[in-house]
C-alpha cells in the first residue's frame, strides 16, 4: 500500500483501505510513533501503554468517552503537558525516528513542527495579520511576511472573507472564521503535522463542515490528528481512528485502531462496537 | 376560539397579580439607597466646607497662589512647592515602584513553580499590603534616611529620595498584588496559543501576557501612586518638613536638600494659629484633590484605552 497523495475520491480510497487489515496501517509511512507511553498528573495516571503509529498525510481521529485522555495523549505528542507542572509523561514518542522526549529536545522546537488548533477558538488579541504573522515573528522569519499570511489564510480556507480587513482584530470574526484563522495561525510556521483537540465542538454544523472540508484539503501536505467526541464527524472526515477507553483505574488506554471504515462497520473489539453505535460513552 | 370558562380565568388572573406588594424587598431597597445617601452626605459635606473656605483664596491672589512658595505670612504663603515635591516624589515612586512591582507580579505567575515558598511569599506581600502607613515611615527613617546620612548627604539624609522610596515600599505590595491579578486574569487559552506556535515562554509573556494584563496592571498602579501622594503620616518620619526646595535649579540640590510635599503642607497649615491659615489649608486640600482625581481619571482612560476582550 502506497500513500495515495492526489486524493480525488476520497470515499472511494477509503472503501479500498477498508479492505486492508490492521496490519497494512503499520506498514504505511508513519508520521508519529507512539510507543508505550503513560501519561500521569502527579500519581494518576490518565494514559496507559499506549503504542500506536499515525500514518504521513492522513487524518487520525482519536475518539472515545469523556475521561479516557485522548485529549492528554493529543497534547503529550507536541509537548504541551510540559506546561502542567504535574504532568510527567513515560515512553517514546517518535518523530522521525527521534525521540521527542529525549533530553536534549527543546519543547518550543517541537511545537513548531507540530501545530495545534484548541477546542475554543483562541485567536490573540491582534489583528488578523499579526495572528498570522505571530508565529512566524517568533520564529525569526525573515522572508516575505505578506506573502506568508496571504497563503497560510489561503489555505486556511479564510483568505476571502478577511483580505480586506486584515488590521482588524481577529476577536472580531465569527466563532468558525476565528477557529479558520487559528489553523492559519498554526499552519503559518510551516509545521508538518496538526493536532486538531474537538476543533468543532464549539461551532454551528455550518462552521464545522467548513473545518472537515478544510482538513481534508490539509491532508495533502499535512498529517492530521483529531481528537472528537462527535462519531460522525470521526466516521466522516478521519481516515484511520484510534478508540480509547478508560480501565478501572480510569486509566486510559487503547482498545482498537484501524482503517475508520472498520471502526465504524465491522469493529473487531465488543467495547468499540458498544461505543460506536451509542451503547455507551 | 372557544370562551374559557369564566372561573379558571379568574384563578389565573389572581396568580398572576401575585400576593400585593413586597414590603420587605421594598423595606430592604430603601436601606441600600439611605447607605449610599449617608456616603454621599459625608463626602458632599465634606467638599463644601472646604470649597466655600478655600474658593476665595483662588479668587483673590489667582495662580499667585500656586505658584508661590512656603511662608510664614498667608498673604505670601502658596503651595507651589508642595505641588513640585508631590509631582517629583510621584514621578521617582512611579520610575522605583512600576519596574519593580510589575517585574516581581510576572515571576511570581508566569516564572514561579507554585510551591510552599511561594506562596509563603505571596500571602507575606498581602500582609505587607496592610501594614499601617507609620510603619512604612519608620523603616525610611530607620532605614533609608539613615543611608543617606551615613552617605555623608546634606541635610541629614532627609531628602526627596528618602522620602520616595519610603512611598515605594508603602504600594509596592500594591503594585505587586494588583498586577498579579490582572496578570492572572489573562486566559490560559491565550498561553497555549502562544505556546502552540512555537513561542518561548519569554515571548509569550512579553508578547501576549503582558499586553493582555496591561489595562488591569496601569489601573491598579496608578491608583496606587494616586495613595501614595496623598500620604503624610510616612513622610512626616521619613524627614519631609516644611523646608523650601532649592531653587540653585541644580538636580542634585532638588534631589539632596530639604523637601516638602502638599499633604505635609496641609498639615502643617492647619495646625497655624492664623485664622487666615484656614483658608489657605482649604485651598491646599482642593489642590491636592484636584491631583488625586487627575491621577484617578488617568488611570479610568488608560484603562479603557487598552481594553481588549478575549
Amino acid at each position: 500500500m502506497t500513500i495515495d497523495t492526489d486524493a480525488s475520491d476520497i470515499t472511494l480510497d477509503l472503501h479500498a483501505l477498508g479492505e486492508t487489515a490492521e496490519s497494512e496501517i503499520a506498514s504505511l509511512p508513519a508520521a508519529i510513533n507512539i510507543r508505550d507511553v503513560s501519561v500521569y498528573y502527579g500519581h494518576f495516571r490518565a494514559v496507559k501503554d499506549v503504542s500506536v503509529d499515525i500514518p504521513r498525510q492522513r487524518i487520525t481521529a482519536f475518539i472515545g468517552p469523556s475521561g479516557c485522555g485522548k485529549s492528554t495523549l493529543l497534547r503529550s505528542i507536541n509537548r504541551m503537558n510540559d506546561l502542567i507542572p504535574s504532568a510527567r509523561v513515560e515512553g517514546e514518542i517518535l518523530y522521525h525516528g527521534e525521540n521527542l522526549y529525549a533530553s536534549y529536545v527543546d519543547p518550543v522546537e517541537v511545537r513548531r513542527r507540530i501545530g495545534m488548533v484548541f477546542q475554543k477558538p483562541n485567536p490573540f488579541p491582534k489583528s488578523i495579520y499579526d495572528n498570522v504573522a505571530f508565529g512566524p515573528r517568533v520564529l525569526g522569519y525573515k522572508g516575505n511576511m505578506d506573502e506568508l499570511v496571504e497563503a497560510s489564510l489561503r489555505r486556511a480556507a479564510i483568505w476571502d472573507e478577511v483580505k480586506d480587513k486584515l488590521k482588524q482584530s481577529g476577536l472580531a470574526l465569527s466563532g468558525g472564521q476565528q477557529q479558520r484563522l487559528c489553523i492559519a495561525r498554526a499552519i503559518a510556521t510551516e509545521p508538518d503535522l496538526i493536532l486538531m483537540d474537538e476543533p468543532a465542538s464549539a461551532l454551528d454544523p455550518r462552521s464545522t463542515l467548513q473545518i472537515e472540508e478544510l482538513m481534508a484539503e490539509l491532508k495533502q501536505n499535512y498529517t492530521i490528528i483529531i481528537v472528537t467526541h462527535n462519531m460522525q464527524q470521526a466516521a466522516r472526515a478521519s481516515d484511520y481512528t484510534v478508540f480509547l477507553t478508560m480501565d478501572d483505574d480510569r486509566a486510559g488506554y487503547v482498545v482498537e485502531r484501524d482503517v475508520t471504515m472498520n471502526i465504524f462497520t465491522r469493529p473487531k473489539n465488543r467495547l468499540t462496537e458498544d461505543y460506536v453505535s451509542g451503547r455507551f460513552g | 376560539m372557544a370562551a374559557v370558562p369564566s372561573g379558571a380565568t379568574g384563578a389565573v388572573e389572581r396568580s398572576l397579580a401575585g400576593s400585593g406588594r413586597d414590603w420587605r424587598g421594598l423595606v430592604f431597597q430603601v436601606l441600600l439607597l439611605g447607605a449610599l445617601l449617608l456616603t454621599l452626605v459625608v463626602l458632599i459635606t465634606l467638599l463644601v466646607d472646604q470649597f466655600t473656605r478655600g474658593l476665595p483664596v483662588f479668587v483673590d491672589r489667582g495662580t499667585d497662589f500656586l505658584t508661590s512658595g512656603l511662608s510664614s505670612n498667608p498673604e505670601k504663603a502658596g503651595v507651589g512647592q508642595g505641588i513640585v515635591g508631590t509631582l517629583l516624589t510621584g514621578v521617582l515612586v512611579a520610575l522605583l515602584c512600576f519596574p519593580l512591582g510589575i517585574l516581581t507580579a510576572l515571576y511570581l505567575e508566569e516564572y514561579a513553580p507554585d510551591n510552599r515558598l511561594t506562596r509563603l511569599i505571596t500571602i507575606n506581600i498581602r500582609n505587607l499590603a496592610g501594614v499601617p502607613s507609620i510603619v512604612y515611615g519608620l523603616l525610611g527613617l530607620t532605614v533609608f534616611v539613615a543611608v543617606f546620612a551615613s552617605l555623608g548627604f546634606p541635610n541629614s539624609g532627609r531628602n526627596i529620595m528618602a522620602g520616595a522610596l519610603t512611598l515605594t515600599a508603602l504600594i509596592l505590595p500594591i503594585v505587586i498584588i494588583t498586577s498579579a491579578e490582572a496578570i492572572r486574569a489573562v486566559p490560559q487559552s491565550l498561553r497555549e496559543g502562544g505556546y502552540g506556535v512555537g513561542a518561548s515562554r519569554w515571548q509569550v509573556t512579553s508578547r501576549l501576557v503582558l499586553p493582555a494584563a496591561r489595562p488591569g496592571i496601569l489601573t491598579g498602579t496608578i491608583l496606587a501612586l494616586a495613595r501614595a501622594l496623598g500620604e503624610t503620616a510616612p513622610l512626616l518620619l521619613a524627614g519631609a518638613i516644611l523646608g523650601t526646595f532649592s531653587t540653585s535649579g541644580s538636580l542634585n540640590d532638588l534631589l539632596t536638600g530639604p523637601y516638602t510635599v502638599l499633604p505635609m503642607t496641609v498639615y502643617d497649615w492647619s495646625r497655624k494659629p492664623q485664622e487666615e491659615f484656614r483658608q489657605l489649608t482649604s485651598a491646599a486640600i482642593i489642590v491636592l484633590l484636584v491631583i488625586t482625581l487627575f491621577f484617578n481619571a488617568l488611570a479610568i482612560f488608560l484603562r479603557n484605552r487598552y481594553q481588549k476582550q478575549w
